[in-house]
Formats: structure tokens, sequence, C-alpha cells
């Protein structure tokens, strides 16, 4: 894998996102706000409080985490593949000195850039509505870059050995939905079973929950361990998308 | 010179076999036909060319280098158009070259005036900005054709260049190859129209179910045979070229 020809394959994607970008990072606002205000503020009226903290501060940092995951996972899932199968970019791209590995890698990247895009958005928004308590919550950037990867590495493996564009249907009710669900951010895990955390603690998400959650309220300490798993875990899955895209496409 | 090697070269797909122990020797300059219907295993050879998959066994070399192991270095000097359409349809006509060209490392200002060129020469100037949907049959394919010429490849693979195209513009594309070959861009092409092997090829490689029947000129074919290539391809395969509706 090239790193330079990587990166052309991530320019192209840039060069098509600049132009659709505008509706894109208007909605990207719009579901976030809307969770922000039914849950923070219609539930919140009931739940008052979490662990000491007004509810729609203790959901505001989940979001950028929630954020951050769809946007990894909606470019590598759908977006690849009408990539790789409809419009036959792939087919196109791997004319030129571009190879596979390099346009796995580009895609990669590229899932990652956007799931650090709209957490920082998030971030943004939610700073400015004063849900933030301290300034560690920059930390949480480059970090959202670690997570998007792994979010994207995931997705492409997945969109690797699917049949048809319908099986995502699988992938975002039996993976995303769950994880999204029961990561930390509308609730802390701690009065379900026991099993539940423990299930969780192996979800990319629920470390970047409690990241996001941590640097917000500028505890650090608390999150070292999540930012090792997620540097681990980054690494671990990187040689299966790779692997799994080349059993695909070169036959 | 020989710009492609191909010695005993087999494509298989598990049970499967694709490609069936070729042989084929490409000169620099020529246009070389590989001539069959669909499944004959065209596409397979046109693809082992140019660097998207390697080869079950037997040994393919481009520019003296094989494909397994600089396949990037021949992409470089290799100009691809498929037999599908596979332009970006986010992009207008003009950003589709620009982008292409970016994977060749060519700058911008090289880019943009390479590309102007290019839609000169295919006759699609005015149409710069338009979206690729708007563009009718025959246009898509002259981009396509625009677009594998970005790099100023040595060598030229085309797959099914004209089909699907109405008589003009398939004329329109035999045109543009041959101003091509006189400038000494080797063609490499797969087709099952003979009348564009006629009219375009020194050599033909007569190819059924994945193996090369022979290999001459369509000239000296319908010499030996008799008739057109379509005759020619029926004495030698048994087969007719064209497909069955």
């Amino acid at each position: 894998m090239n790193l330079k020809r990587a990166f052309r394959v991530w320019q192209r994607h840039l060069t098509v996102y600049t132009k659709l970008y505008k509706s894109s990072i208007a909605l990207n606002f719009v579901e976030p706000a809307l969770y922000l205000a039914a849950l923070g503020l219609g539930l919140g009226a009931f739940v008052k409080e979490i662990n000491g903290v007004p509810y729609i501060q203790f959901i505001a940092p989940g979001i950028i985490a929630s954020s951050s995951m769809f946007a990894a996972i909606y470019e590598c899932t759908y977006s690849t593949y009408v990539r790789m199968t409809f419009q036959k970019t792939f087919d196109a791209i791997l004319a030129t000195p571009i190879n596979l590995n390099d346009l796995v890698a580009g895609e990669l990247m590229w899932g990652a850039t956007k799931s650090l895009l709209y957490g920082t958005i998030i971030i943004m928004v939610i700073s400015l509505f004063g849900l933030v308590q301290s300034p560690l919550i920059i930390l949480v950037i480059p970090l959202l870059f670690i997570t998007g990867l792994i979010f994207a590495e995931i997705s492409v493996m997945f969109t690797a050995i699917i049949p048809g564009i319908d099986s995502f249907n699988y992938f975002y009710t039996l993976f995303m939905t769950p994880m999204f669900l029961f990561s930390g951010i509308f609730f802390p895990l701690d009065n379900l079973p026991p099993v539940v955390s423990k299930i969780a603690f192996f979800t990319p998400l629920y470390h970047l929950v409690n990241i996001c959650r941590g640097l917000s309220f500028g505890n650090l300490q608390c999150c070292i361990w999540d930012i090792v798993w997620i540097t681990v875990v980054v690494i671990l899955l990187a040689p299966y998308p790779f692997r799994l895209m080349q059993r695909r496409i070169i036959k | 010179m020989n710009i492609v090697s191909i010695k005993n070269m087999t494509k298989a797909y598990g049970s499967l076999t694709a490609v069936d122990a070729i042989d084929c020797q490409i000169q620099q300059g020529e246009c070389f036909g590989f001539l069959g219907p669909n499944g004959a295993g065209k596409t397979t050879v046109m693809r082992i060319i140019s660097c998207f998959m390697p080869p079950t066994s037997g040994e393919v070399t481009v520019f003296a280098l094989n494909v397994t192991e600089k396949p990037s270095a021949i992409k470089a000097r290799v100009g691809v158009m498929p037999q599908e359409d596979n332009l970006d349809p986010d992009l207008t006509v003009f950003e589709n070259l620009i982008v292409y060209a970016r994977y060749f490392d060519i700058g911008k200002q090289d880019a943009t005036h390479r590309a102007g060129e290019l839609l000169s020469f295919v006759g699609l100037k005015e149409k710069a900005d338009a979206k690729i949907e708007q563009l009718s049959g025959g246009m898509k394919r002259r981009l396509i054709l625009a677009r594998s010429l970005v790099n100023n490849p040595e060598l030229l693979v085309l797959d099914e260049p004209t089909t699907g195209l109405d008589p003009h513009s398939r004329r329109s594309v035999w045109e543009k190859l041959n101003h091509l070959k006189a400038q000494n861009t080797t063609l490499i092409l797969t087709t099952h129209y003979m009348e564009e092997a006629e009219v375009l090829c020194d050599r033909v490689a007569i190819m059924d179910m994945g193996k090369i029947v022979t290999i001459e000129s369509p000239q000296k074919l319908m010499g030996i045979h008799g008739g057109n290539l379509e005759e020619v391809y029926l004495k030698l395969t048994g087969k007719v070229l064209k497909e069955q509706l």
C-alpha cells in the first residue's frame, strides 16, 4: 500500500464531497439537535440529573460520539458499496497506477475524515449551547479520527462480504443500532445486567462515549484505558478490510 | 519490440477456466484485436494485461515488466477504455478528466490543458460542464476514450470500444483510433464486430472458449478461408460470431 496513491483516492472523495456538502452538513446538524431537544429537554424534564449532572449535559458529549460513528459507517457501507458495485468507480480507479490496497486505504481514511468532521461539528454546536464543561474537549478531535478508522474498518469488512445492498439492514439493525442504544449515551449501563456492560466493552462506541464525556468534564484520567483500547483495536482490525476486499474484487 | 508478451497464460476461477494456456506477442505500434463472442475470455485477457487481476499461471509482461510485480509502473503508461461506463456521475465531463489525471500524478495545470485538448479531440468541447447523465451513449463512450488518453499512454487497451453505438458514433470512434495508431500508439482491442476488426486491426487473435484458435491479419484470414471475418470465425470454430438474440 502506497500512502500517496491512497491520498489520491481520498482527494477524489473530497472533490465530490465539496460539490455536494452543503446539504449534507446542514442535515447533519438536524438529527443530533433533535435528539438533544427531544431527549435532553423532553426526557430531561423527568430525569433531571444523572451522576450529578443535568440530563442534557449528560447526553450531549455522547452525541459527538454517535454522530461521528454514523458518519463513518454510512460512508463506508452505503457509499463504498455504491461506488464499488453500481458506479463502478473502483474499476475506473484500478485502471490507473492506484492498486486495490491504495484504494481501500483511501476509503478508510475518507470514512475516518468524515467521522472527524461530523464529530467536530457537534463539538462546536454543543459548546455553543454551553453544554461542554472543559476545553479538554479539543483532545477528542484527533481521537475521532482513530475511532472513525475503527468504524470504517468494520464497515468496509462488512461491505466486502455482502451479496447485495439490502444486507446492510442486518448491519444497521443488529450491530449499529444496539451499539448506539447501549453505549452509555442516554443512560449509564450500571443498572442493567452485567452482561450488557461486558458486551459493550467490546464495542468501539462505548469507549468513544466515555472519552467524549470524560474530556467534556475535564477528566482525562478516567478515559486513559478507553484511549488505549481504541489505539489497540484500530491496529488489530487493520489487515482485515484489505484482505476481504482483495478476496472480493481481485479473483 | 514486444509491448505485451503473454506466455502460456491461464486464468481460472475455481473450476471455470476463462483463459486456457494462451500465447501471444503484441508489437509496438500495431493494432491487435481479440475476436470472439461473449464468454470467449477476451475481457479476462484485457483485465490481466491492464493489471486488474493476476493470471492463475503463465507469464504476462507489459513493457517488459511483469504484471504481478510492477502493476503501478505498467498502468502509468497504459490507457484503459473499459466495456462499461464507469464515469463519476457526481462530476462534470471536465471534472471527470481532471480527477482521473490526478491518479497519474498529473498536476492541475497540465491536467487542465490536457483535458481541453482531449475534449477537442473527441468533439466534446462544448459539453465540458455538462453532467454525465446529460450525455448520450455515444458521447459517454467518447468521454471514456478521452479519459483513457489522459496520461498519454503508449498502450491503449479497449474492451469493446463501440458496442452499443450507432453507426455514425462507431465510425467516429474508429477515426479517432486510427489517428492514435498513426501516432504509433499500440492498440489492443476486443470486439465481436468483424467489421471493426477488419477496419482497425493489423492482426487478430480468434478466441473461442478461452483458447486462441489462430493469430493472423484479417486480410490473410479472409484470403485463406474466404469471405468476411464472420465466415472465417464460423469456419475455424464452428460457431457463429454474432450474438444470437
